[in-house]
Order: structure tokens, then sequence, then C-alpha cells
């Protein structure tokens, strides 16, 4: 059984959930990450077939990765390739050895699945452990996890965290704020976990009904989209608490990947199990740290789906300069952009491709503009359509059933509602004859 | 008496009922009869002038999206009771109208009334046997 974190308030201590990985070394941890590496791609080698191939078609052999220092030899891994290879292509371990699936928001076309066993789960949870303590959890905090639960990974994961750590779990769930803030009040949740948007809207909730008072958050994680400090420090102002960053992806786990500490100056990513590089998205080449590129991780030690050398798409920079917090873990910053197209609107991945394919499927021009802003906090969604001979009627109803069914195949197809919007024709911006698809006033 | 009637989408901004307006006056067409229908996003302009089918083309040509839809103008005087008796005889033989409107003719004390419904001809029909004058010569 696992021990949890005990409180230590009374003697101002620094609590950690697994004290030798997140302080351990920086030889220590290279050491332990080189032997990682090694087993980890004698097991892909011998078990996936597209990376035994890939490697073979780059003359390599597992004997050629002697360390953390050979990564670089081995090829990468892209979303491309999952998509491919769907759903058992990257499956490493059999079925009946893994215990969970979980999927990435991505619909249609993208969606990923990765598959877990029982070993997979615990360093996954583990790792969200390390982030609720690093955000002051202990045995004695009430942890309100409002991320969905589910195929996405939010809510499993902080849920997993918080029982590891011994804190009293409320698997909240996403929606229904007025539950959400009944809840939080009478059973005086202390941590509350979900996408910051979301914080932001229950926190303007909590002070539009009253019940500001009665709360006694002390610190929230927030991740699945990018938020920028000026909304950090709005969400810290309007719930009274610390708000703390947290980093993951459904090919590499999960929430967890990495996660912020008391400094607030970057995530820390757990890379004795996720080993990550940032490199230079048009040549491949690895940057150094401090350098700015996409983000790239090794699972050392997942093993039903253990990606090597996964492309994010996530443009951010490492660092190890001394943190406060006393963890030698490498940090992460912020993420600072993609390196695609795709988008995150109120924490689902959305790419413009999919709506265009939605319109062309309900017989509308594809030439449309998404209109990206956050008002209070919230994204708001628009889809700007053309109206067409076709689509046109004399009778607003019948232009509004159109209107609603299209909005239900946008629906149906991101998980998400925009708002749509019928534009006259050709009047969407076009600059140099090529469209203009994402406007995206979000200060980020 | 049917008549075609020229519907065209416009955004909800500034500029759009007149542009449309200016293209066709500029073209020597004459309005009858001129209402909009509008929603929070968007307006349908609906308009009766003296020659249609130029207008759609011209229309057209100017990028606009629009269409001709068959209505049924019926002519009645211009007193009270008369719009109710019509929409009377409308609605006792279940004949649903999607929208409708009004306007005054040249002639003295006359006006007219624009249905659209689901089958012109048989609400034409269905007036002109019940002694409604359907035929209005608004249009040349």
């Amino acid at each position: 059984m696992p021990e949890g974190v005990r409180s230590k308030e009374r003697t101002g201590e620094l609590a950690y959930y697994q004290e030798k990985e997140e302080l351990m070394s920086r030889d220590e941890m290279t050491a332990l990450q080189s032997e990682r590496l090694v087993k980890q791609v004698a097991h892909v080698y011998a078990n996936v077939a597209p990376y035994r191939k890939k490697m073979q078609d780059a003359g390599l052999e597992p004997g050629d990765v002697k360390g953390i220092e050979d990564l670089h030899k081995l090829p990468f891994t892209t979303k491309d390739d999952l998509k491919e290879a769907y759903p058992y292509g990257y499956l490493a371990l059999p079925l009946s050895q893994c215990v969970r699936i979980q999927s990435t928001s991505g619909t249609t076309g993208r969606r990923v699945v990765a598959f877990y066993t029982q070993h997979d789960i615990d360093l996954w949870d583990s790792c969200c452990a390390r982030s609720i303590a690093a955000a002051g959890g202990t045995n004695e905090d009430v942890v309100h996890v409002s991320y969905g639960y589910g195929l996405f990974t939010g809510g499993p994961g902080l849920n997993g965290g918080s029982h590891l750590v011994g804190s009293l779990t409320l698997p909240m769930s996403s929606g229904n704020t007025e539950r959400q803030l009944q809840f939080m009040t009478d059973l005086e949740s202390t941590i509350l976990c979900c996408t910051p948007s979301y914080a932001a809207f229950l926190g303007e909730s909590a002070h539009d009904t009253g019940v500001i008072d009665k709360i006694k958050l002390k610190a929230g994680i927030f991740g699945a989209e990018a938020w920028s400090e000026e909304m950090r420090r709005d969400i810290e102002k309007s719930l009274g608490i610390k708000a703390y960053d947290i980093y993951g992806l459904t090919e590499i786990s999960g929430p967890g990947v990495s996660f912020e500490c008391s400094e607030q100056t970057g995530m820390h990513v757990c890379e004795d199990h996720f080993y990550p590089e940032i490199i230079d998205p048009a040549t491949g080449a690895v940057l150094p740290e401090e350098s700015k590129g996409e983000l790239v991780f090794t699972c050392l030690t997942k093993q039903a789906f253990p990606l090597l050398r996964y492309r994010t798409r996530d443009i951010t920079m490492l660092t190890r300069a001394q943190c406060s917090c006393g963890r030698t873990l490498v940090k992460m910053k912020r993420l600072m952009g993609r390196t695609d197209d795709m988008l995150i609107i109120r924490g689902v991945n959305v790419f413009p491709s999919q709506i265009e394919t939605v319109l062309i499927n309900s017989g509308y021009p594809a030439n449309y503009q998404i209109i990206l802003d956050r008002v209070n906090h919230t994204d708001t969604f628009e889809v700007q359509v053309e109206m067409t001979d076709e689509m046109f009627s004399d009778e607003v109803r019948v232009i509004e059933q159109k209107e609603k069914a299209l909005l239900a195949a946008l629906k149906s197809m991101l998980g998400i509602s925009p708002k749509v919007k019928l534009a006259a024709p050709r009047s969407i911006t076009r600059s140099e004859g090529k469209a203009v698809r994402v406007i995206d006033k979000r200060k980020i | 008496m049917i008549l075609d009637q020229i519907s065209v989408f416009v955004e909800n901004k500034p500029g759009a009922l007149s542009d449309v307006t200016a293209q066709l006056s500029e073209a020597g067409i004459d309005f009858k009869a001129f209402t909009v229908a509008d929603t929070a996003e968007f307006g349908i302009l609906r308009f009766i002038v003296d020659a249609p089918k130029k207008a759609l083309t011209l229309l057209k040509l100017n990028g606009w999206v629009a269409s001709l839809t068959p209505v049924v103008a019926v002519k009645m005087n211009d007193e009270p009771g008369s719009l109710a008796r019509i929409l009377k005889l409308l609605s006792d033989n279940s004949v649903q109208v999607e929208y409708m409107y009004a306007f005054v003719a040249q002639e003295e004390g006359r006006a007219y009334v624009v249905f659209r419904v689901a089958d012109p001809a048989a609400a034409a029909a269905l007036l002109e046997a019940s002694g409604f004058a359907t035929s209005a010569s608004i249009v040349r």
C-alpha cells in the first residue's frame, strides 16, 4: 500500500510524493534513464513491428543504443504513424496484459487510442501524485476533480494521483456548475483540478452566487489548454488560491507528464519515466537547453504503449536552472505554440480540416473562417460560413433548420459546440488568394 | 395572381440594404413592395419589382445570394375587415401562411396583400373562387 503524503504544515517542510526520483542527482538520473532506455528499446524492437521496421530501415539494432546519449539515433514517431497503425499497431504487449484504454480528444481520423497495463496506470498515477504533492496536497486534502472522466485522461489521471497522495477524492467530472459549487462548499474541497477556463468560470459563478466566502480551496491544478500568466493571476485572485500548471498527453500517458511546483516558473518533467528532447521541427536536430523548439518524448518505463521519440508538436523550451522547490527534474516552460494547425479550444483538440469535412458533407462551401477569442477567461468559438444559392431559402425557418443541422454535425465531429455565423458570399477574407482560416484573438 | 418575389440574403451589417436597392434602382428597376425578415444574425430581403427576372440576374451578377419565389398577391379594399376575411378563408381551408406582407396600391382605396404559401396556384384558385381579385396589374 502506498504511504501517501503526510501533512508537514507544522514543520514547514516541503512534501514530495517520490522524493528519491524528484530530487535525484543528475548523474544518478542519467544512469537510470540510460538503463531504462536500453531495456525499452529491446522491448519495443522485439514487440512493435513498425519500430522494428523503422530501426532496420535506419540500419539500427537494439544494441546500438547503449545509453540515453544514443537516443538521437532512433527515428521519430508522429501522430500520423499512430493514425496509420490504428488501433493496435504500436501495442507492445498482448491485450490480455492490458487493463485500460484511453483516447485523445481529437476525433474521427485523428483519434489515438492508448493502452495501459496496471504498471502503466500506476506510474501515470504516481506522476499525478507528484503534481498534487507539489501543489501542497497531502492526506488532509479534499481533491475536487472537475476534469472529464471517461476516455479523456484528465479525470482518471488526477483521480489516481489523489488516491496515491491519500487525499479524499471528489470525482466530480465536468459540468453542472451548481453541483460543483455545492460539493465544493459542503465538503470543503481544498484542491481543484480542471481546465483553467473552467476554473475561471467556477470563480465567477462562486462570486455571482455569493458562495465565494464558503469556499476553502487553497490550490488548483489546471491543464489541458494553454493559459497566460495574466489568466493565472486572475484565477488566483478570484478563487483565493495558488494555481499550478500541469501538462500531459494521452499518447505519452496523460496529465502529469510534467507539473508545476511552488516556484511557478515552468513544469518539472517526470523524466525518469518520460525523457524530453527539444528538436528543430524542420530538421529534426536536437537543440540545446534553453532553446525553443518542438517537444519530443520517449517513454522509458511504459509497457503497453511505449512510444519512442514521439513528436508532440508543442513548442516550448527545457531548462535545468536550479529550482527553489528542490526538485532536480528538468523543467519545461509554458507552452509557446504548436508546429501544426491544431487548435485547443476549451481543452478540446480541434483541427480546421475537421470543420472543413463537416461543411463539405453538409453541402456548404469549404470556404470558412474560425474566430477564437477569450471572454471572461472562456474560449469563444465561432465558425463563419458563406451562404450559397443551394443553402438559401426565402424562409427564415428553413435557413435556421439547416444551420441547426450544421451545428449538430460540427458538435458531433468536434465534441464541442461552436457558434455558427452565416456570412454573405465571398465575404470571408482572403490573403494572396489563400483564405485565412483561423483568427485567434486569444491572448496566451 | 401569382407573382415572382425576389429574396436576398444579407448579413446584419450597415450598408447591406442600401447596396441591394441602389444596384437595382440604377438599372431602372422599380420597387413595388419591400419587406425584411431579420434574425439576430442575418436578414432576408423580400421584394416585388416590376421586372423580377432582370432583377435576379443583376443581383446574381453582383454576387448576392438571391432567389425567385412564387407568391400570391390579393387585391382588397383598404377598409377594416378585408384582411380578416382573407385570412379566415385560408385558415378554413387549411392553407398555412409562411409569411405575408401588405402594401397600398396606386389605385385609390385599394391595397394588396402578398402571401407565401406552399402551393400558390391552389391558394390563388381558392381565393378567386371565393370572389377575391388576385389579378393585379402591378407587374409589367
